[in-house]
C-alpha cells in the first residue's frame, strides 16, 4: 500500500470537495481533454477552468501537458487508494469529535471561572462580616 | 479558528492522531473521563447516532460500555473494553474489545502554557489487523456518513480503468 504525506491528502480532499472539479475528474476518467474543451463542456471561462484544473493538478489528481497552444489534461498518478480514503474518514471522525470537545471545554472554562468568582466574592463577604 | 486534527499511519500497526486544545490538561481529562461530559462530544452529529447508555469507570482496571443507536437501524451498537492505565490529567490507555482484533488506544495530554497537546495512538495487534480494519472501510463507528459514501463512489469511478 502506498503511504502518502498528509498534506497531499488534504489537498486531494479539498480538490474534490467541489462539484465542478468532481465532474472534471469524471470527464477525464472517460478521455483526456484540453482546457478549452473542458471549459466548453462545463460552460465556464478559460480562466475559470484553468483555476479548477490548477487545484486538481496541485493535488496530484490531474496532470497537464502543453503541446503548441493546446494544454491537454489527463488523470494524474496520485489516485486516492483505499488506505488514503480510510485515513481521511478516520481523520474526519476525530476532527468532528474534537471540534465538539472544544465546545465542552469552553463551557467548562466558563463554569470554573464563575466558580472562582463566586468563591472570591464569598471570601470577601466573609471578611467584611 | 479551529485547531487542526492530524492523522498519520506511523507504522505497520499504528495510527496517530494529534490535536491542540485551548484549555489546560486537567479540563481535557475531565471532559474525557466524566461520562456526562464525554457524551456531549464523542458521537459526531453528522453520524445521526445517539447514546443509549454511556457507562465509564475511568480508573486503572475500570471498564466502559457505550451503546449507540441510529434511527435507521433496529439493532443498537455496543462498544466496550477496559481501562488498562489511567493517570489523571495526563494519560488514558484502553482496550477496544467489541471486535476480535481491536486496537489498544493511548491518549496523552501534555500541557504547555495553558494549552494542551493531545496525542492519540491506536495500536493494532498486527499489521494484518490494521489492514483488515482499513479494508472493512469502517472507522470505528460502523456507519460512514453519507458524504463518505459519495466519496467512495467517486473514488471507485476514478480507480476503475
Amino acid at each position: 500500500m502506498v503511504q502518502r504525506h498528509p498534506t497531499h491528502l488534504d489537498a486531494a480532499f479539498a480538490a474534490i470537495s467541489d462539484a465542478t472539479r468532481r465532474g472534471i475528474l469524471e470527464r477525464l476518467g472517460r478521455a483526456d481533454a484540453s482546457i478549452s474543451e473542458l471549459a466548453g463542456q462545463f460552460r465556464m471561462t478559460l480562466t475559470g477552468m484553468k483555476k479548477h484544473v490548477g487545484v486538481l493538478e496541485e493535488a496530484g489528481l490531474v496532470t497537464t501537458e502543453k503541446v503548441g497552444r493546446v494544454r491537454t489534461c489527463r488523470l494524474g498518478e496520485h489516485r486516492l487508494d483505499d488506505e488514503a480514503a480510510w485515513i481521511e474518514s478516520y481523520r474526519q471522525l476525530w476532527e468532528a469529535r474534537f471540534d465538539a470537545l472544544d465546545k465542552v471545554l469552553e463551557d467548562l472554562k466558563r463554569e470554573k471561572h464563575r466558580e472562582r468568582t463566586r468563591k472570591s466574592t464569598r471570601r470577601r463577604t466573609r471578611r467584611r462580616t | 479558528m479551529k485547531n487542526s486534527t492530524k492523522v498519520e499511519r506511523t507504522s505497520e500497526r499504528e495510527i496517530v492522531v494529534t490535536r491542540t486544545f485551548d484549555a489546560p490538561a486537567r479540563l481535557v481529562f475531565e471532559a474525557w473521563s466524566k461520562p456526562e461530559l464525554f457524551q456531549r462530544w464523542w458521537i459526531p452529529k453528522t453520524l445521526g447516532m445517539s447514546f443509549v447508555s454511556c457507562e465509564a469507570d475511568v480508573r486503572t482496571g475500570g471498564s466502559y460500555h457505550f451503546v449507540f443507536r441510529h434511527p435507521n437501524f433496529e439493532q443498537p451498537m455496543a462498544f466496550f473494553g477496559k481501562y488498562v492505565e489511567v493517570v489523571p490529567h495526563s494519560r488514558i490507555v484502553w482496550t477496544n474489545e467489541e471486535s476480535g482484533d481491536g486496537p489498544v488506544s493511548t491518549v496523552t495530554f501534555e500541557e504547555q502554557s495553558g494549552k494542551t497537546l493531545l496525542v492519540l495512538r491506536e495500536r493494532y495487534p498486527s499489521k494484518q489487523a490494521l489492514d483488515d480494519a482499513i479494508a472493512s472501510g469502517s472507522v470505528g463507528t460502523d456507519a460512514a456518513p453519507e458524504q463518505f459514501e459519495q466519496l467512495d463512489e467517486l473514488l471507485g469511478t476514478l480507480v476503475s480503468p
